[in-house]
Formats: structure tokens, sequence, C-alpha cells
């Protein structure tokens, strides 16, 4: 294992925080329903780590409970993206009259 | 050299997430936003199977298979449960955290290999992860109405609660001093799951976009504590982007409601009050769906304030046909979206895009309560709390101070209800005593359709 690189890791926090805020300020309060399914399958991201503990077979327990996490962290990133794209196909502007 | 191609796919990711957000910003970018995540989740996968660690892909294939099958139905229901489907999704994102750390824990200490700042990151994801779990599948329970709406209390409920937490955190600290012993981890699982649970027991259904959105800034919270236990700056970083939404939509919905986070988490909020303010025998004028059809049509700005209430009665699409049928005859007809109006952010704005209206009729609360006094009439649907005109004077009233949309300063309102009851905040609202209000009881889809079948009547389109 390499050196522990925590400072790193905390300003990458950081800026990310502060990257988080000024963009989702800016999204239209229209769209707050899909943000969060948006951000939902986005944090599915766990998704690594749960890949990681599973495909390394290091204890038997380690291994199944990770595949559960790889269950759960899969449907939020299928059902998430799939239900974000459901809601925004429907926000449609006022059509030219007909 | 796989190490740095890797770190190239996670670093490509993590622009993506960024982009997918900053797309949202419009709805005329927002779906390319979803192709960015999409292209993001596929690169931070990709790059993850590539890690030279991974000896076996029998069981994450067939997980990821369960994983789709349990996603695509999940993704179809009906729009009218998004909140729960959302609720249920932080609690399976809480869930896969909490499990990752658990096995990250048992792996460590078998091989010996924990430290103390990764036993502090692992109690934190555990923490996060196990008290999100159980809170959301509690919130979802309230929205599908399994579990009572109603604020659950109990007698010190707030220092128990509290109590439960400071245990499992000095535990999580015990545990860095020690990493090694064993009994006290199962300790703090155990008691994240049962903290969760009665975090949401005294909230209620009214409170719900709030605690939603604060459960999503935890499932946040949680990928960065985990992030910080398996070093992985692309989990930081996607975790602080989810846990910042997160963060800024509970602020959002807290100052809509003139409420702060400490009082929406322990203040029990909806309990039906102990009959304290009796209210004196007031009569409110009731209108049939024909004399609501006849003031619409002779109005020239109509104002629809639409409310959880339309989403229980599914009236969306009525209210659609109505808006075709307003339109037609040239009235301008536009929609007051209350930021807390519905159980989740931005409830309402979906439900109406779904029946089709446009979504430049749909205005905020601060740019459309100025014309509200050249309305010639509001039609509140399903809402109430968000226009008791009590929020302004009335101090005594437990939503003094919340911002509301001023439907009492339009010529006349109409109110669609089911009856007299108090809404969910179980106040009294006194728009429905005023002379200028006129109540048209009934199930608002019904109430809806037969205006809309009048006003059609009258074109003589039968």
């Amino acid at each position: 294992m390499a050196e522990l690189d925590l400072w790193s890791m905390l300003f990458v926090f950081m800026l990310a925080t502060f990257v988080g805020f000024q963009v989702i300020q800016n999204v239209s309060r229209l769209l707050h329903t899909p943000l969060m399914s948006l951000t939902n399958a986005i944090s599915a991201i766990a998704v690594v780590g749960a890949i990681l503990i599973t495909g390394e077979e290091e204890s038997r327990a380690a291994t199944v409970l990770g595949a559960v996490a790889v269950a759960a962290s899969m449907t939020n990133i299928v059902s998430g993206f799939l239900i974000t794209d459901r809601m925004l196909k429907m926000f449609r502007e006022r059509e030219p009259k007909r | 050299m796989s190490h740095g191609l890797i770190q190239l796919t996670y670093l490509a990711a993590a622009a993506l997430f960024i982009l997918s957000l900053r797309w949202l910003s419009h709805p005329k970018t927002a779906r390319r936003g979803v192709i960015a995540g999409v292209g993001g989740m596929t690169l931070a996968i990709v790059g993850t199977l590539m890690a030279p660690e991974i000896v076996n892909y029998t069981w994450i294939a067939v997980a990821a298979a369960v994983g789709f099958v349990i996603g695509v139905p999940l993704s179809w229901v009906p729009l009218t449960a998004v909140p729960q489907r959302t609720a249920l999704s932080h609690a399976f994102g809480g869930l896969a955290v909490g499990l990752v750390g658990t096995a990250k824990y048992i792996v460590w200490f078998q091989h010996g290999e924990l430290t103390r700042f990764r036993i502090g990151a692992i109690v934190l994801e555990v923490i996060l992860g196990f008290l999100t779990f159980t809170g959301s599948l509690m919130a979802a329970g309230k929205l599908q109405e399994i579990v009572p709406t109603r604020p659950i209390t109990y007698p010190n409920q707030n220092f128990v609660n509290l109590s439960l937490l400071a245990i499992a955190v000095i535990t999580g600290l015990y545990l860095t001093i020690e990493p090694y012993a064993a009994w006290a981890f199962p300790v703090i699982v155990v008691l994240s799951l049962i903290f969760g649970v009665l975090l949401i027991l005294p909230i209620g259904g009214a409170d719900m976009p709030t605690v939603i959105s604060l459960l999503n800034s935890y499932a946040g919270l949680a990928a960065v504590a985990m992030g910080f236990a398996i070093e992985n700056k692309l989990l930081i970083t996607a975790g602080a982007l989810d846990g910042s939404s997160g963060l800024i939509l509970s602020i959002i919905m807290c100052r809509a409601m003139n409420r702060s986070f400490t009082n929406v988490l322990f203040g029990a909020f909806g309990q039906v009050q102990p009959a304290g303010t009796a209210v004196e025998a007031k009569t409110a004028k009731s209108a049939t769906p024909q004399d609501v059809a006849e003031l619409l049509t002779t109005a020239d700005r109509v104002v629809v304030i639409p409310g959880y209430g339309m989403a229980v009665a599914q009236a969306q699409h009525k209210v659609r046909e109505l808006y075709d049928q307003l339109s037609k005859r040239g009235v301008d007809v536009k929609f007051a979206i209350h930021p807390v109006a519905g159980r989740m952010p931005g409830h309402m704005n979906v439900l109406l895009a779904e029946a089709e209206i446009p979504y430049d009729a749909l205005v905020e609360m601060d740019d459309i309560n100025p014309d509200l006094p050249q309305t010639d009439v509001a039609l509140v649907v399903g809402a109430n709390d968000v226009v008791n005109p009590a929020a302004r004077h009335d101090k005594s009233s437990p939503i003094f101070g919340m911002p509301i949309i001023d439907v009492d300063k339009c010529k006349t309102v109409i109110a669609i209800k089911r009856s007299m009851n108090p809404g969910f905040a179980g106040i009294d609202n006194e728009l429905y005593y005023l002379d200028r209000t006129l109540m048209a009881f009934g199930d608002a889809k019904a109430v809806l359709g037969d205006v809309v079948k009048s006003l059609s009547g009258e074109a003589g389109v039968h």
C-alpha cells in the first residue's frame, strides 16, 4: 500500500463540494425531481467499491456482502438514469399555435 | 500502467458527472445530462473492472444482472409514486455503502490491516450508510402509507435518539484507539440501523420534501466516507456532488417552510394539535362545477395552485384538459408552484409536465406573487398550507413566517377540496372563509371533470 494521501483526498472533497454547490444552484427549479433521481444514480458510484470487494475474493463473507452491494448499486444506476430520462422527456415548451 | 489507465477513466468519469449536473440547468440541455451521467458511470465501471485485484468476475456479473432486473421495472413506476421510489433508492444506496464498509472491515480485520484512519473512515461510512438505509426505508413506507404518515412520538424522544447516535459515535471513537475490539463494530451497525428508523418516526408527511433531500445528502456523504476508506478520489468527487446537491435542496425546502433543520428533524411537525385553537363556527360559500366553469370563462387571467391533493386524486390530466379549454378561449392560465408542494422537491412540475402542460406555464412562487393582485381567479387544486394567509399574520400559527402563494389577493379564489378537514399539518385555513372564496367540494378529479364537461358543453362540442 502506498503512503496514505489524506491531504489530497481532503482537497478533492473540498473542491468537489464547492463545484457541487455552484453547479446545483444553477439547476432549474423545474427539474428538482429529476435532479434528485440523477444524483441518486451518480451516488451509486459506490458500485466501484462494491465491485472491488466482490472480485478480490479475500473472504467469503466479504464477497457475499459485496455482491449484495453490487446488486443494490446497479439497481440505483439502472433505475435512476432510466427514470430521470423518462421524466426529462416530458418537459416541453409551449407548442407553436396549431 | 493499468493503474494510470484506471485513474484516467476515473478522471474522465468525474468530469462527466460534473457536466451531467451542469446540463440540468435548463430543460433544453437536460437530457444531454443523462447521457453524460451514463457515460461517466460506464467509464467508472469499466475502469474498475480492469483493476488487477479482481480475480473472479462471476459474482460481480450475477449481482449486476440482478440489479438490472430489479432496476428496470423500478423505473416504470407512475410519477405520483416517484417520491417513494426516490426514497427506496436512497435506501439501496445506503445499504450498498454500509455493506461495502462492513465487508472491508472484515477483510482488513482478518488480514490485520486495520489502521486508525481506515477504521475512522469505515465507522463514518457504516453509520451514514446504515442510517440512510433504514431511515429511507421508513420514509418510503410513510410515502407509500404503509407506515402511518402522522408523526409518531414518545416521551424523551429526542434524548433517546441522540443518545443512541452518541453511543454509536463514542463506540466508533473507541475503535479508532482499539481497532481490533471485535465487539464494537456490530454495536455500531445495529445502533445505526435503529437510529435511522427512530430518526424518521417523528417526521410528518408534510416534511417529506426536506427529509428526502436530507437523506439524499447523507447517501452522498456515505459515498464520500467510502472514498476515504478505500482511498478512491472518484468516490469522493461523486459523493461530494451528491452530498452538496441534497444539502442545497434541503436548504431550499427549509427556507420555503421558514423552518430550520433541527426543527424539521426534531420538531414532530404535523401532530394533531390538542384542540387548542377552537375554531368558531365559520361558514364557507360553496360553488357547483357549473359556477366554477362560468367564473373561469369570464376571467382574463387564471392561476392554478396545485398541491399534493392533486397528486392523490390523480387530477393532473383533468387539469390539463381545463388548461386546454381555457387557453382556447384566450384565458391566460399559469401555474403557481410552491417549492414544498407535493412530497419531494419539484414534484408538481413533473406531474404537470407528464400531463403535457408546457413548462413555460409553470411559474415559481416568488415570480408569480407580484402578479396575483391582477389575477381574476385563483384555482386551488389540492393545496392547503401553502396558500394559508395565516402564515403572514397569525403569530400563533405553526406555519407563521412560511412564504406562501398569496392567493387571497386575487379577485376570486376557488378551492377544490374534499371536505373542510384541515390539511396535512393539521391547521385550519382561513382562506376558505373569505368573502371572495368559493369552495367546490369533492374529489379534485371529479370536480375538474365536471368543470371541463360544462366548458366543452358550452362550446357546443358535446
